[in-house]
């Protein structure tokens, strides 16, 4: 592997993300799946970085699960998203910073459609006018709030307590970053490194002292691929994806993945599970699987956020063996306790796959 | 005494040298680079015959001896038409003039990072068609193959026929230049499987469709009709790449010691250049564009400007060389009959 060839093409997709003053859309799962995601990143950058960052409780979904099954036509998500393009005017800010990646790429793909056929643009304008009667200003820069974090990157790693490194031994912890698809496959230069090399992940890895995994199902959907999963029937090509990129890693011997997409942690943790019970294989060392991570769960770790207000405590793959690699410490005793103190009791513990 | 300055050294500016100069011309060749044969000079055998490339070099270079000035190192900075003669001004700062121009400033090879996805200049055993002569050159092959997996693989049409990259005109050359790589390929490691990946294969010369059957018949070459989608790299260092196999109506992913792109022609920076400089008119496929695609194939719109070889497309170097001397009758017939041609 030659790095210069990687830092040629990262040279040529760079992106312009705003400083400053964002408008947050939240994700419509993540939520659920890893609950203190969004909130962690809310105040990394309101209480770390000082930004202001407005979180706005009007807002919905752009969509773009229902619009990507084609249970929802173009003209609809364009409308709803429309209205939410008029949230952030409404409150008096330019730049739009989504959770979701598919969020991203469907904002990305609208306002790629509306440059080139304004026409468009004036119909949804009418839609939303005659449904709504609200009217919006375009994004003046739009970036994923992976983009965001990855602008600060340094100031991050300035401000953590610990770096993706192995405290017992020095060496950086080996970690696999997936991409969601929907980041910069359609428009490669709306994502930090392009499509076939994305950085923006790699450059937080680097920044943060990790050493970045490229193995051979690197760029391989991480198994939800929306109908894959959604139609009952297809779920068997959702977990084969997942299995094809977990085969594919294990050589190099992962310590962790990060993701920055919705739906890829979930599938990518969720999945270790049923293939330990299906398969009996598990993927990390002695019996344990791969920590699935989003990009704000590990910047807070590195940040020396207590692991359990990072939401550890509700990934289907243990974390406790990387927490033990880093050399975070933790309440194993606090771990399902809620944030009231009170003990919400303890999952029942899987046969195959290792959990703490 | 005629004046003719060619612009551009390879095969098609040294075959045309010497021909106007054995026509009684004096000829100055111009090539910016420090020797002469262009593309040619990189490569090592050729196809259909195996004849060593040397060979074509040193004999083009042997017939311009004594009779052309070689102008190396040095390239066109302006041209101005005075009373039907050309001021060429050259880096050198001197200032040459002609009764004619030929243009011979040929091809680049389509630069392969430009196909992210095959990962050209990101993994270590992914190189280019053009890499592979040197390697052949050097006899270092072995030195180059791990030995892991003892397969090798052949990407057609990298940079050709591609919309994603802007092109969509076929290069002509790489087809059958991925087939004589092929068989050297097996005739040096016999222990190798190689594998063609094509779109479809343009054997439109003389023994080409005879190479491919060779290739089949006697050296076990495999042909998978399918494009390429992905190359990466396996912890050992080997390329994975992922291929549909069209014919067989699957999908395929196979790890290989070497993958081969075989990039196709662009223009050159030279042409493009010149043509901006001329004011002359491009192609849809950015190459010179004649005066009549027929009939007046060597003439640019200007007169007293010719073109010849790879600046007005993807050639073969028998078809170059037959270019060359097509370029160099009709610039006899321009001093002859001093024809115009009007726009």
């Amino acid at each position: 592997m030659k790095l210069e060839g990687k830092k040629r093409i990262w040279s040529e997709y760079q992106k312009e993300i705003a400083d400053d003053h964002y408008y947050y859309a939240r994700s419509c799962i993540r939520q659920n799946f890893f609950p203190a995601s969004e909130t962690i990143f809310l105040r990394i950058m309101q209480q770390e970085l000082g930004k202001d960052i407005k979180d706005d409780a009007r807002h919905t979904t752009c969509t773009g699960i229902a619009y990507h099954s084609d249970l929802v036509p173009f003209d609809t998500t364009m409308t709803v998203v429309a209205r939410l393009f008029s949230l952030m005017t409404e409150a008096g800010y330019e730049n739009y910073a989504p959770s979701c990646i598919t969020s991203f790429g469907l904002y990305s793909e609208i306002l790629e459609t509306w440059e080139h056929h304004p026409e468009i643009e004036a119909r949804v304008r009418e839609h939303l006018w005659k449904s709504t009667r609200r009217e919006f200003k375009k994004p003046k820069n739009l970036a994923h709030a992976s983009d965001i974090v990855y602008k600060f990157r340094h100031r991050i790693a300035e401000k953590g307590k610990y770096r993706l490194v192995n405290h017992k031994t020095g060496e950086p912890l080996k970690v696999v970053e997936h991409i969601g698809c929907h980041y910069s496959r359609m428009f490669p230069h709306k994502g930090v490194g392009g499509a076939e090399y994305p950085y923006v992940l790699v450059g937080m890895i680097e920044a943060w002292g990790g050493e970045v995994v490229d193995y051979p199902e690197r760029r391989h959907c991480c198994g939800f691929g929306f109908r894959q999963y959604l139609v009952k029937s297809n779920r068997g090509y959702s977990i084969s994806s997942s299995r094809k990129k977990f085969e594919s890693m294990e050589p190099f011997k992962p310590d962790m993945i990060i993701t920055n997409c919705p739906g890829c942690p979930y599938f990518l943790d969720r999945w270790q599970y049923a293939i330990s019970e299906m398969e009996g294989k598990t993927y990390g060392e002695n019996g344990n699987g791969i920590p699935v991570l989003t990009y704000e769960e590990t910047a807070g770790l590195v940040m020396g956020y207590d692991p359990w207000d990072l939401g550890f405590q509700m990934h289907q793959v243990s974390v406790e063996p990387l927490l033990d690699k880093i050399g975070v410490p933790y309440d194993p005793y606090a771990k399902y306790l809620g944030v009231n103190g009170k003990f919400i009791g303890t999952p029942e513990h899987p046969e195959v796959l290792k959990v703490y | 005494m005629k004046n003719v300055i060619v612009i551009g050294g390879g095969v098609a500016g040294m075959e045309s040298s010497a021909q106007l100069a054995d026509m009684g011309y004096q000829v100055t060749l111009v090539e910016k680079e420090s020797k002469l044969g262009g593309h040619v000079d990189q490569w090592d055998f050729l196809f259909p015959n195996h004849r060593p490339a040397r060979e074509i070099i040193d004999s083009l270079k042997q017939r311009l001896n004594y009779k052309v000035e070689v102008k190396l190192g040095t390239e066109v900075e302006s041209m101005q038409r005075n009373n039907g003669q050309y001021a060429v001004k050259l880096n050198s700062t001197e200032v040459l003039h002609a009764d004619a121009l030929l243009l011979a400033s040929g091809f680049d090879l389509f630069p392969a990072q430009k196909k992210e996805e095959y990962g050209y200049g990101i993994y270590n055993h992914v190189i280019t068609a053009a890499d592979l002569e040197e390697i052949f050159r050097s006899g270092n092959l072995r030195k180059v193959v791990s030995g892991n997996t003892h397969r090798i693989g052949i990407v057609h049409c990298v940079g050709s026929r591609d919309e994603k990259v802007g092109n969509e005109y076929c290069s002509k050359v790489c087809c059958v230049t991925g087939v004589k790589q092929a068989i050297r390929l097996r005739e040096a490691l016999p222990e190798y499987e190689v594998f063609n990946f094509y779109m479809d294969l343009r054997m439109f010369g003389r023994y080409f469709e005879d190479l491919y059957r060779e290739a089949q018949e006697k050296w076990g070459v495999q042909f998978v009709r399918g494009r390429v989608s992905e190359a990466s790299e396996d912890v050992k260092g080997n390329v994975v790449v992922k291929v549909e196999d069209t014919l067989a109506g699957r999908p395929m992913k196979i790890s290989l010691d070497l993958l081969i792109l075989l990039t196709g022609f662009i223009p050159s920076k030279g042409t493009s250049r010149l043509g901006d400089l001329l004011q002359l008119e491009f192609g849809s496929d950015r190459f010179l564009k004649p005066a009549d695609e027929h009939l007046l194939r060597n003439h640019s719109k200007l007169e007293g400007v010719f073109l010849a070889g790879a600046c007005t497309g993807p050639r073969s170097i028998a078809e170059t060389i037959t270019d060359a001397r097509a370029a160099v009758l009709e610039i006899a017939a321009f001093f002859r009959d001093k024809v115009t041609v009007h726009e």
